[in-house]
């Protein structure tokens, strides 16, 4: 035994073996993707960016009930509210720092209209920390953005919560 | 006067004719090593920078003129800006006495081999000097290593020259390569190629010999203080060394710039080219070893260069002299 062992090593066998391995797998398929051209597939319950929702009607879907704040773990969430003319009560101001958020996806599941959600979307980088204190404006903004896909992420995950 | 100054400037044309694609080549041969590595792991690699990603190395090296030379406080300020400028520099002039064709050298020396060698060692200096003036822990333990290591190695790729200058009978570049026009010396002195081929993994610390720096160990050796421009200089003159040490592999094993088969469809191709092709083979090997060798421990790599390599070159020695003497073949000047 010990001698096949010193002709294995003689002959470099183990490195040929190894050598034609790489360059076997070397023409085979590539398992990486070409990333920003072309985008891995992500689950419809992905939490990426924050956004709030309207009714179809352009209501604002939120109530102020504070849940999602009163849930977040990091504290990320400030909301004040007042109360309409018309008895209703809505948000004056609903803020999400970005940076303190940890995407725990708790506020999305404490809410009970569905208003506050986590997107796909994961390319929101910015170049200065101010673009990422995301106001009411913004999260609003990004709900019409991105309406048609988040309404069919929540659809596709109904059956699972 | 005039004549001085025409000689001058014929010789610069001469040097920059050779020096720019070099640059150029060692540029490309970054992103050839990056493409290899990543298919051989089922990566895509560099590919967006231009066509296939050519121009990679070029997008760093805009980075890297960009970047901010950083100098610590307590390094040796003169040595720690000379270190890359001499490992860069030393890599490109051993280039000079390398022969692409029969007239087409810069110096045709007499002593080429000698030369190459002689410059190839002083190569350590650079790591060395980087090392030791960063006043640091871990450039320093990368430098000590990396001296250990081009030392030892050093040694049994001379005696594996002393294999090849037996056969030839000349220490010219040119008249080693002209004498594999019968046989190249990679089919009688095979087990000096693949002893030549490893030790020239070692001489250019390159996997599975990257000790002097390596990244799990020691963050990254002696280049650990290393930022921008100076970093960059360093790097070049390592693949610049990586293919310095392919071409001096295919010029004493692989018949240099002398095509494989003196026919017609072969020789219709000029002979730079074939040097060209065989420095790529060799390194293209160098690229796959990297991706599929884990690292050498230190002191296996001690035991490896004195114990195996040391002892293997110095009998083969005796075996080709021999040889060379018992059936009267020793060449004679």
């Amino acid at each position: 035994m010990k001698i096949v062992r010193l002709l294995k090593t003689i002959f470099m066998i183990d490195f040929l073996t190894g050598l034609f391995i790489a360059i076997k797998e070397s023409f085979k398929s590539k398992k990486t993707i070409n990333y920003p051209f072309e985008k891995g597939e992500i689950s419809p319950r992905f939490r990426g960016e924050h956004a709030l929702r309207r009714y179809p009607n352009g209501e604002e879907r939120c109530i102020a009930c504070k849940l999602c704040e009163a849930v977040c773990p990091a504290q990320a969430i400030t909301i004040e509210s007042t109360e309409r003319e018309d008895g209703s009560r809505k948000t004056t101001r609903y803020d999400i720092d970005m940076m303190k958020c940890i995407y725990c996806g708790l506020c999305e599941e404490s809410c009970p209209v569905d208003a506050i959600v986590q997107g796909p979307n994961f390319e929101f980088a910015t170049e200065t920390r101010e673009e990422l204190y995301y106001n009411k404006e913004k999260l609003l903004d990004n709900g019409d953005r991105w309406e048609s896909l988040l309404a069919a992420n929540i659809k596709a995950d109904k059956p699972y919560r | 006067m005039l004549e001085y100054l025409n000689f001058l400037f014929s010789e610069t044309y001469k040097i920059l004719f050779l020096l720019i694609p070099i640059l150029v080549s060692v540029a490309m041969i970054v992103w050839l090593d990056r493409r290899v590595w990543a298919f051989v792991q089922k990566r895509r690699g560099p590919n967006v920078v231009g066509p296939f990603g050519l121009l990679q190395s070029l997008a760093d090296a805009l980075k890297y003129i960009f970047k901010e030379i950083i100098i610590p406080a307590s390094s040796n300020k003169t040595i720690f800006i000379l270190a890359p400028i001499v490992t860069m520099t030393l890599a490109l002039v051993a280039w000079a006495v390398i022969p692409f064709g029969k007239n087409i050298v810069l110096s045709d020396i007499n002593v080429g081999i000698l030369y190459l060698f002689a410059i190839s060692s002083l190569g350590v200096y650079g790591i060395i000097m980087g090392g030791w003036a960063s006043n640091s822990k871990y450039p320093f333990l990368g430098s000590i290593r990396s001296a250990a290591q081009m030392v030892s190695y050093e040694v049994s790729i001379g005696v594996i020259i002393i294999n090849v200058l037996l056969c030839v009978g000349s220490l010219n570049l040119n008249d080693i390569v002209l004498a594999q026009q019968k046989i190249w010396f990679i089919v009688p002195l095979f087990p000096m190629f693949i002893i030549f081929f490893i030790s020239a993994l070692a001489e250019t610390n390159r996997p599975p010999f990257d000790l002097p720096e390596a990244e799990a160990e020691l963050v990254a050796g002696y280049q650990t203080e290393y930022s921008g421009m100076m970093y960059a200089m360093f790097w070049l003159g390592e693949y610049a060394n990586i293919l310095l040490m392919c071409a001096m592999g295919s010029i004493l094993f692989l018949g240099g710039w002398l095509s494989p088969i003196e026919a017609y469809p072969f020789n219709l191709i000029p002979s730079p080219l074939w040097l060209i092709f065989k420095i790529l083979f060799l390194f293209l090997l160098f690229s796959l070893v990297k991706a599929i060798v884990p690292r050498y421990r230190y002191d296996q790599l001690m035991r490896l260069g004195w114990k195996i390599f040391l002892p293997l070159s110095l009998a083969w020695v005796v075996l080709t002299s021999s040889y060379l003497f018992y059936f009267d073949l020793l060449p004679v000047n």
